[in-house]
């Protein structure tokens, strides 16, 4: 099957959704399908094969934080060059819903449309008053798909119409093992972080608090986060004489990623909100870090209710503290949520998701018909 | 001369308008169309693929039995077609529900691709049928505005209606693996 997927944010900054295409573009090239990539890039960026640059994207705030996104016209013609020479089956757009090339490529597409949701916002209200904008491009899409129950919610409230739930995936193997970094995590015990540090509903303000409280009745305990954002503020939110026990890494490589997951005895997910799925908490379920996380629905769901990782009330940095304490003191237990956590993640891999969206495309298919673009476009 | 002008101006934007609402009302036709054919080709194969499960010789001539019946009259339903859905889908889950129905057919031959076969056929049914009546449901909101009303801008298309069976084929397991894809055994 040929496929086309478009991408809405910039491809070689990290983020969840590139993540998601990126292994769903190489877990169907592997089970045979031809796959091409539309991402906003600069021409001169390394991409993988498979990636098709949209050119150069701008970065503005949207839904909380700053997104690199390509919109106008010069993009949706790139867009529409792209899905005329590609001859497509099937056209996979992502966040149909960010102004970007999801929602051009709507625009200027004809055929077998899927789209799939990423963000669960219960505050977007803007949402709806830009619904008629946004209409007579999303009623094309022939098939949605909702990575969460929450992300689901959203769609419908905002937008009407369904979707099916096909969660998020994580690729299994390449986190299963990884050497811990040099000197972690050490006799005293680590808790580890990994996300956006000046992104607040990621939440490393709550464990910062949660570790104060910590890190004042256990000397040897260090926190270990990586993630971009700047550091030299994060530091100095923390009080002195526990500055020196915490390690910023900043913005870590992808190797350096699973280790990270590898180098902590509890990995904490403080986030307190907008997390439609937390790729995050699968990747380190499939590292086999023992988990704390906020008890966000969503978290809720993919930790089996708390088989899988220890919940904590979401915002509440003594609960966290009480949580991961419980963990730090007790190896037996965090043998057995490693191990559970490893089992109940083997839903997520790659391709045993990637084959529910094939049977997506499958089914769209079968209405006939092929991708094209509508008469007249731009470009 | 200016009145003119206006009237013209006013008259074209209309026109440009209405061109637009009526183009968008028959893309929304052409979706729900594709979408049925998605739905009758699902539906299809999930018939031919029960019928060929229930004279493999691979079951019992009981669940055979009780398996080609429903296929059968799903095929020559015509107008019960919903109903006679729906009973096939309880007849197969009444099937797939027995006790170690799987470990009964394992290693047989020929059995794990025709269950697989027929799991992907159910898959697709409830897949083809979500994106079909999403497609009706927004047909059906675009037809309700009194403009397309009043200038009858829905022409001579025939008014969709929603798909309602039984599809749903698995009482436990989906849940806790955060995807509503069905499965014939949990």
């Amino acid at each position: 099957m040929r496929v086309g997927i478009v991408c809405p944010y910039t491809w070689d900054v990290p983020g969840g959704v590139q993540e998601h295409i990126r292994d769903l573009a190489e877990t169907l090239i592997d089970l045979g399908h031809q796959v091409s990539v539309i991402s906003p890039a600069d021409d001169d960026t390394p991409l993988p094969g498979y990636v098709v640059p949209a050119g150069r994207a701008v970065p503005v705030p949207y839904n909380g934080s700053v997104g690199r996104l390509a919109f106008g016209f010069l993009s949706a013609s790139r867009v529409r060059r792209w899905i005329r020479d590609g001859q497509f089956d099937v056209l996979h757009v992502h966040e149909p819903v960010v102004p970007s090339l999801g929602l051009l490529a709507c625009w200027v597409a004809t055929g077998p449309i899927v789209a799939t949701v990423h963000t669960a916002n219960p505050r977007s209200r803007w949402m709806h008053a830009a619904r008629p904008a946004l209409q007579s491009a999303l009623e094309k899409i022939s098939a949605r798909i909702a990575v969460s129950e929450a992300a689901r919610t959203t769609l419908v409230e905002h937008l009407g119409g369904d979707a099916v739930l096909i969660p998020n995936g994580v690729s299994v193997r390449r986190f299963e093992k990884a050497d811990p970094l040099p000197g972690w995590p050490g006799p005293g015990g680590a808790l580890g972080f990994l996300g956006r540090m000046d992104e607040s509903r990621k939440g490393l303000a709550v464990l910062l608090a949660g570790f104060e409280l910590l890190g004042a009745e256990r000397p040897g305990l260090r926190l270990l986060v990586a993630g971009p954002g700047d550091a030299a503020d994060v530091a100095a939110r923390v009080p002195a004489p526990l500055r020196d026990r915490v390690i910023l890494l900043g913005q870590v490589s992808e190797e350096d990623k699973v280790r990270v997951y590898h180098s902590v005895d509890v990995f904490c997910a403080p986030n307190t909100g907008g997390e439609s799925f937390g790729i995050v908490l699968a990747e380190a379920m499939a590292a086999g870090a023992p988990i704390v996380a906020s008890d966000l629905d969503a978290f809720r769901m993919v930790l089996r209710g708390g088989q899988a990782g220890e919940l904590f009330a979401t915002g509440d940095a003594g609960a966290l503290a009480r949580a991961a304490a419980r963990l730090l003191d007790d190896p037996d237990r965090r043998a057995a949520l490693s191990a559970a956590a490893a089992v109940a993640v083997r839903a997520y891999d790659w391709p045993v998701i990637a084959r529910d969206v094939v049977a997506v495309y499958e089914t769209v298919r079968l209405g006939g018909g092929r991708v094209g673009v509508v008469a007249g476009g731009p470009g | 001369m200016t009145w003119i002008i206006l009237i013209v101006g006013v008259a074209v934007l209309l026109g440009v308008y209405l061109s637009w609402r009526a183009g968008r009302l028959d893309r929304l036709h052409a979706r729900v169309e594709a979408a049925r054919a998605a739905l009758d080709a699902a539906l299809l194969r999930r018939i031919s693929v029960a019928l060929e499960l229930a004279s493999s010789g691979l079951l019992d001539p009981a669940t055979s039995l009780l398996l080609a019946g429903a296929a059968h009259d799903a095929r020559t339903a015509g107008e019960a077609r919903e109903l006679r859905e729906s009973d096939l889908t309880r007849a197969l889950r009444a099937a797939f529900g027995q006790p170690e129905f799987r470990a009964s057919l394992r290693g047989r031959p020929g059995a794990d691709e025709l269950l697989a076969e027929l799991e992907a056929a159910a898959h697709q049914v409830f897949l083809a049928r979500k994106f079909y009546n999403d497609a009706v449901a927004a047909t059906l909101s675009a037809r309700r505005r009194w403009l397309v009303r009043l200038l009858r801008l829905a022409g001579g298309a025939a008014r969709p209606g929603f798909f309602e069976i039984d599809d749903s084929l698995v009482a436990a397991g989906a849940d806790e693996q955060g995807t509503d894809m069905p499965h014939l055994t949990g």
